[in-house]
């Protein structure tokens, strides 16, 4: 077995963007994600990479959408204000259909908010943040170990469609520590034709832009994009199910409300309800279909979020609404004990919505 | 144990220096003596001293923590309060350093009045488990940036090297060939090796200072 490291998750996140063939990494300080950014300054200049800390959120994405465009496995990070600042940039780097790995570790908002965790990002995740149609692979890890497994697969997935891959991860597992593990594999290597790598003369020359002179050609770049999107909703959903074979109630978490509310499913089967979890990985492409199965099985659904109630939008839709979905959330950068999950789910095992 | 006035843990941040900091300030408490413990930490706003109030309080231990520390307010604040560790020689002070020569900074105004006195320990607290110390010559790095930076040179080891919630006897033990590299490379005595206290318990044959560890929430299961 590979060695065994303690990490923080932010760390991990790093490290792993390291062991995935990323030299170039541009960032800004923001707690609680700031040991990226000082990981990969004491990293980069070993290693022959680049570790640049721009003069803002904006600029820092943009050194990444050019240095994309040059071929190069990019990254940038931060947390919740700052990834509001980056929003111009994602979606440039949508327009311009090329990968890149944004990370955001998120806190508690809106406006400065606080410095505790939140979800309360989701929306801004799966659903837009920049301007114009476009989508962004969303990856919710919920430790230490997965801040690691899904940046490497962040990269992978953004080079092979050609988008962000976004790692959506907040405080918690931002700052705890964890003992992982690194496979020693090596990084997946794409062709990327379409970069900018000099012509040497020998070919027409490629150019990466996101402007349109003509509506039609523009109309018919988004129907492409659309086309893309359907293939990764189609194959690349991932998610987690931990008890679900005869739940007759069914928790929805991600990232670290997944780890707490696994805690209360475990409490709640020592009391003889039938409850289960489905944890999607990737929020977008939200697990739909697991959803929409377990709909035919459990009488409820309860969301536990970090955050007003953001990814039960997404269950409902999901799951047709065919059976009640409540919440059960904290806000503002609270966390929701076990205890609150558990007596959601007793409310539910008696049916009260 | 033989202790000096003031004791100063230092190292990369996510070494265990609070807790390691926190422990030993209650063992000296247990002693009998008069405890001052100072968080200068202006690094993090998480895991701080203040994590351990109630029991530092209960065991008669004076705190001196920024009033931001644990808030949302992500200042690198230390209380004037902090000059007592240097002005006030009736007690044993214990402090706990941020993280790295960033961390380390803080200390650097109260260097010239530790040396003058000349009653201190530096301690210089690792783990070969944590990715930018796993090496003999990476940890050698952290620390002469921290010296740097503080303004004083280390005087001892701390070797807390863990695998957190997975650390047993093996992981303490098979880390002392890299805690004694460390020594033979930077000439400084190993001081003490810690460890949880379910895993430094029937561990021999090396100075040891169990910790009991801050307080967690609830378990989080895979």
């Amino acid at each position: 077995m590979a060695e065994r490291i303690l990490m923080k998750g932010n760390e991990a996140i790093a490290e792993a963007a390291i062991r995935a063939g990323c030299r170039h990494y541009f960032g800004y300080p923001i707690t609680p994600q700031t040991e990226i950014a000082a990981y990969m300054a004491k990293k980069m200049p070993k290693i022959g990479g680049v570790f640049l800390q721009a003069e803002s959120e904006s600029a820092s994405i943009n050194r990444g959408y050019g240095a994309s465009a040059a071929g190069m496995r990019v990254m940038t990070s931060s947390s919740s204000p700052g990834l509001s600042l980056k929003a111009e940039g994602l979606s440039y780097i949508a327009g311009s259909d090329i990968p890149a790995l944004v990370v955001n570790v998120q806190r508690g908002g809106p406006g400065l908010g606080g410095i505790q965790p939140s979800q309360s990002d989701y929306f801004q995740a799966t659903k837009g943040g920049g301007h114009g149609d476009y989508r962004m692979i969303v990856l919710a890890p919920a430790s230490v170990q997965e801040m690691a497994s899904l940046t490497i697969r962040g990269f992978d997935l953004a080079d092979k469609y050609r988008m962000t891959s976004m790692i959506l991860a907040d405080g918690t597992i931002g700052q705890m520590m964890e003992p992982i593990t690194f496979e020693d594999t090596e990084p997946t290597v794409y062709e990327k034709p379409w970069a900018l790598t000099g012509t040497e003369c020998k070919r027409p020359h490629n150019v990466v832009n996101s402007l349109y002179l003509k509506p039609d050609e523009l109309e018919k770049k988004n129907f492409e994009r659309y086309e893309k999107y359907a293939e990764i909703e189609k194959n690349e959903a991932m998610w987690e199910e931990y008890m679900m074979d005869d739940a007759d109630i069914c928790v929805v978490a991600f990232g670290i409300a997944s780890r707490i509310a696994k805690n209360a499913v475990a409490e709640a089967r020592k009391q003889g309800i039938k409850v289960g979890l489905i944890r999607p990985i990737t929020l977008w492409p939200f697990p739909k279909a697991a959803l929409r199965a377990a709909a035919d099985q459990v009488k409820s659904f309860i969301s536990v979020e970090l955050s007003m109630g953001q990814m039960i939008e997404d269950v409902r839709l999901a799951t047709e609404s065919l059976r009640p979905v409540t919440l059960c959330n904290r806000a503002g950068g609270m966390i929701p004990t076990p205890d609150e999950v558990l007596s959601a789910i007793c409310k539910a095992e008696k049916g009260e919505f | 144990m033989e202790h000096k006035r003031l004791t100063l843990f230092a190292g990369h941040y996510g070494s265990g220096k609070t807790n390691i900091a926190v422990n030993y300030a209650v063992r000296l408490a247990k002693e009998g003596k008069k405890v001052c413990i100072a968080d200068l930490d202006i690094v993090n706003p998480y895991f701080r001293t203040k994590d351990s109030a109630d029991e530092l309080e209960e065991n008669g231990i004076t705190l001196i923590s920024s009033r931001y520390a644990n808030t949302n307010v992500d200042l690198p604040a230390i209380p004037a309060e902090s000059y007592r560790l240097v002005q006030d020689r009736s007690v044993y002070g214990v402090v706990d350093i941020g993280g790295d020569d960033r961390g380390a900074y803080a200390l650097g105004r109260y260097a010239d009045a530790i040396k003058a006195e000349g009653n201190y320990r530096m301690a210089f607290v690792i783990n070969c488990h944590r990715p930018l110390t796993s090496t003999v010559e990476d940890t050698v790095e952290i620390m002469r940036e921290i010296e740097d930076a503080a303004g004083i040179r280390f005087t001892c080891i701390v070797n807390n090297s863990n695998l957190g919630s997975e650390t047993t006897k093996e992981t303490v033990l098979e880390s002392v060939a890299y805690a004694e590299a460390v020594s033979l490379a930077t000439g400084l005595p190993i001081w003490l090796y810690t460890a949880e206290e379910k895993v430094a318990e029937g561990l021999e044959g090396i100075p040891l200072l169990p910790l009991k560890l801050q307080k967690k929430y609830f378990d989080l299961p895979n």
